[in-house]
């Protein structure tokens, strides 16, 4: 649109398979000052709710998505501008906005929304987003898949050509895990940067993923530029086993929800879609076997096996340390056992999945990392 | 790796995967090859539907084509079943089943309870289901509640293509006959699905939407019929939780009692007759076990207690549809007291 002073507030894509949301509720109301960063509403998906953040600052003038309603990703959802903007100019800008149809669009027609490569370890599913910048590789955890990453990967994607992976025995990946030791995991990473022909990567890690990505720095630093660890694996003994069997036990949506309560500071993100994607991947022939290896060579006993802080503190890569401070699966303690080595957050008010549910502050904490 | 696949294609991919996988299995029923021996086996018919179509030239003489004799072919399949093979009979029309009920109900279902323990009969009996097909009287019933009613026998009647991959698959997997009922209006209905091998487990019925205020169950056709009247409930403010069965025996009890606890109203809906029907099951269940919780009266929203008709018209008119669950949902919402005492067999 021509005037720049004018600016839209559109539903968000989240993730590479929503296609709408439905506002739950508006944090800011019409009149309202806005500045980047703050939480303008909540809206809900078929797979999570979630805040969004404002983008641009200004005065909310117009509030147009109704609590309770449903709007296509993109929709005109409401309008900042300048106080001093005139009233007819802003409601001209309403009746004049047109979805921007764009490439986005055309690209996602052309370009499957996932890919396959055929790597030494077995067939891998994976996303890419964007083009040029540095290369980030984000590493899933422990009966996650790239879809862990629905809030991050479109994020770092503005500035990055960003891929995400599912590990072997994990979402649409092959089930058979040939080797469930961390040296196996980072060998099939490695296998998968060489079959798509990704060079030295930044990677960023959650839980297992960022154990996996400390291994790769140990065993082949010339592909790793920086770690990003997010409530991760690797850094100390503690794990919540009870969580871990748990999950590898349930076989119903009434065993699993509870599990997954685990994971989140806020318990009420479990929805019900949430737990049945979960139970749709476990069902698969082959998962429970995979899960079942892997919590054997990694936490056996109910502790971490591999500990790698001291290695990893002396490789000398760049390392930003995130965690949830109501993590309930890997303690937060662990985010300082790289010492002065290495960045470390602790975000309050979030649980396991940080990077979900407190997106808004991991995706600026991972920008600024990449970035530097 | 997911895909979108129709009904039928799903049926098809649960057979050849666990024919592939698992060497004991084999199909049999009458034109389930549709050709064997002729010139032209591989583009043979493949069932009445088409839905074996291309197994035989992956299997070869996995499959057989048997006789026109319901009571023979059955008995094969049990008889082959206590003796190691893993066989999946396909009866085409779930009405036929008259003619070999001894070997269903009498020896199937018993073996396990008679031999104390000893026998296993892992056989399914797959057999076509539901009205809408224009078929008449005798090709159209939904007899799930005459199986649901027989101890030892498992009733599965999956409303979609990813649960009917998923469901026969466990079918195959399980030691006990299971009679697997396939809606013909929802062959060609395709979701997502993975191309993998995937076992449901039997007895975990699939919340489709959440909502507080009125519970609907169903299960195979009408669950899209109940869906179809949440959405216009929700238009009234009123929002359903709609609750797919899945399996009949066994039945996810738990879900249906969490559901109503909350909210407090229930509308089961069922393609059978009203009378012993899946319906009046899960309404007296409730009623029984979660009558404090109830707010108005259980309603049922079945067929009527005649045969299918013939009349296209008639047949329309004759399955549950949309309008007649949001109504019986209105129902429950209505004051105490006010409701019109709703039509009974």
């Amino acid at each position: 649109m021509q005037n720049e002073r004018i600016k839209p507030i559109v539903m968000p894509k989240w993730g590479l398979s929503m296609s709408e949301g439905k506002i739950t509720g508006w944090l800011k109301h019409p009149g309202s000052t806005v500045n980047v960063g703050d939480d303008l509403l909540e809206v809900e998906t078929d797979k999570i709710t979630n805040v969004v953040e404002a983008g641009d600052s200004g005065t909310l003038r117009r509030v147009l998505a109704e609590p309770g309603n449903v709007y296509p990703v993109k929709a005109l959802i409401a309008v900042l501008a300048d106080p001093d903007v005139p009233d007819a100019e802003v409601d001209a800008f309403v009746a004049g906005y047109a979805v921007p149809k764009g490439d986005d669009e055309e690209e996602a027609e052309a370009a499957p929304r996932y890919l396959f490569a055929d790597t030494p370890a077995g067939t891998l599913r994976y996303a890419k987003r964007g083009e040029g910048g540095p290369t980030v590789l984000l590493v899933h955890g422990f009966g996650g898949d790239l879809d862990n990453w629905l809030f991050t990967i479109d994020a770092l994607a503005e500035g990055a050509t960003v891929y995400a992976l599912d590990l072997p025995g994990h979402g649409q990946s092959t089930k058979t895990v040939a080797d469930p030791t961390l040296a196996g995991l980072s060998a099939a990473l490695r296998g998968f940067m060489d079959t798509v022909g990704i060079g030295p990567a930044h990677l960023v890690g959650h839980s297992m993923g960022g154990a996996v990505s400390m291994q790769t720095a140990l065993d082949a630093p010339d592909r790793v530029a920086s770690l990003s660890l997010i409530s991760s694996a690797g850094l100390g003994r503690e794990i919540n086993h009870a969580y871990i069997q748990g999950f590898i036990a349930a076989t119903g949506r009434r065993d699993l929800k509870p599990v997954l309560e685990n994971l989140f500071a806020d318990t009420g993100l479990v929805s019900r879609q949430m737990t049945e994607d979960l139970l749709k991947y476990k069902r698969l022939d082959g998962v429970d076997g995979a899960l079942r290896a892997l919590s054997a060579a990694l936490f056996e006993g109910g502790s971490q096996a591999s500990v790698l802080h001291e290695p990893v503190s002396a490789a000398g890569k760049p390392t930003l340390v995130v965690w949830g401070e109501q993590d309930r699966i890997i303690p937060a303690a662990h985010a300082t056992a790289l010492g002065p080595n290495a960045r470390a957050e602790v975000i309050p008010n979030a649980g396991h999945m940080v990077q979900m549910e407190a997106a808004g502050k991991v995706n600026a904490l991972l920008k600024e990392h990449i970035g530097r | 790796m997911t895909r979108k696949i129709s009904m039928k294609q799903a049926i098809n991919e649960a057979l050849d995967l666990e024919m592939t996988r698992d060497p004991t299995v084999v199909v049999m029923g009458e034109d389930i090859v549709g050709g064997t021996g002729s010139p032209g086996e591989d583009d043979a018919w493949g069932g009445v539907l088409g839905v074996t179509k291309g197994l035989y030239a992956k299997h070869g003489d996995r499959l057989m084509d048997t006789p026109l004799s319901e009571s023979a072919y059955i008995g094969a399949a049990i008889g082959a079943a206590t003796c190691g093979l893993r066989p999946v009979a396909e009866l085409m029309f779930i009405d036929f089943m008259g003619v070999c009920f001894d070997q269903i109900f009498n020896q199937a279902a018993k073996f396990r309870y008679m031999f104390g323990g000893k026998a296993e009969t892992p056989v399914v009996i797959r057999a076509m289901v539901g009205a809408g097909f224009r078929a008449a009287a005798q090709h159209s019933q939904m007899l799930t509640p005459v199986f649901t009613h027989i101890p030892g026998v498992k009733v599965v009647c999956p409303s979609n293509a990813y649960d009917a991959k998923g469901l026969l698959i466990q079918s195959i997997r399980d030691n006990d006959p299971v009679i697997f009922c396939e809606h013909k209006n929802l062959y060609g209905l395709e979701c997502d699905v993975p191309a993998e091998s995937y076992a449901i487990p039997f007895g975990e019925a699939n919340v489709l939407r959440d909502g507080n205020d009125v519970t609907i169950v169903s299960y195979g056709l009408t669950v899209h019929r109940a869906m179809e009247a949440a959405e216009a409930l929700a238009k009234e403010k009123v929002e359903a939780e709609v609750i797919d069965l899945r399996t009949l025996s066994p039945l996810d009890w738990d879900t249906i009692i969490d559901s109503v606890e909350r909210t407090g109203r229930l509308v089961v809906v069922d393609e059978a007759h009203p009378r012993c029907s899946i319906a009046s099951d899960v309404a007296a269940f409730v009623g029984q076990n979660a009558f404090g919780a109830l707010k108005a009266g259980v309603q049922m929203v079945t067929a009527p207690h005649v045969p299918v008709p013939f009349s296209p018209v008639l047949e329309d008119l004759y399955i549950p549809n949309a309008q007649s669950i949001a109504e019986a949902a209105r129902r429950t919402l209505a004051p105490t007291g006010t409701s019109p005492r709703s039509i009974a067999a």
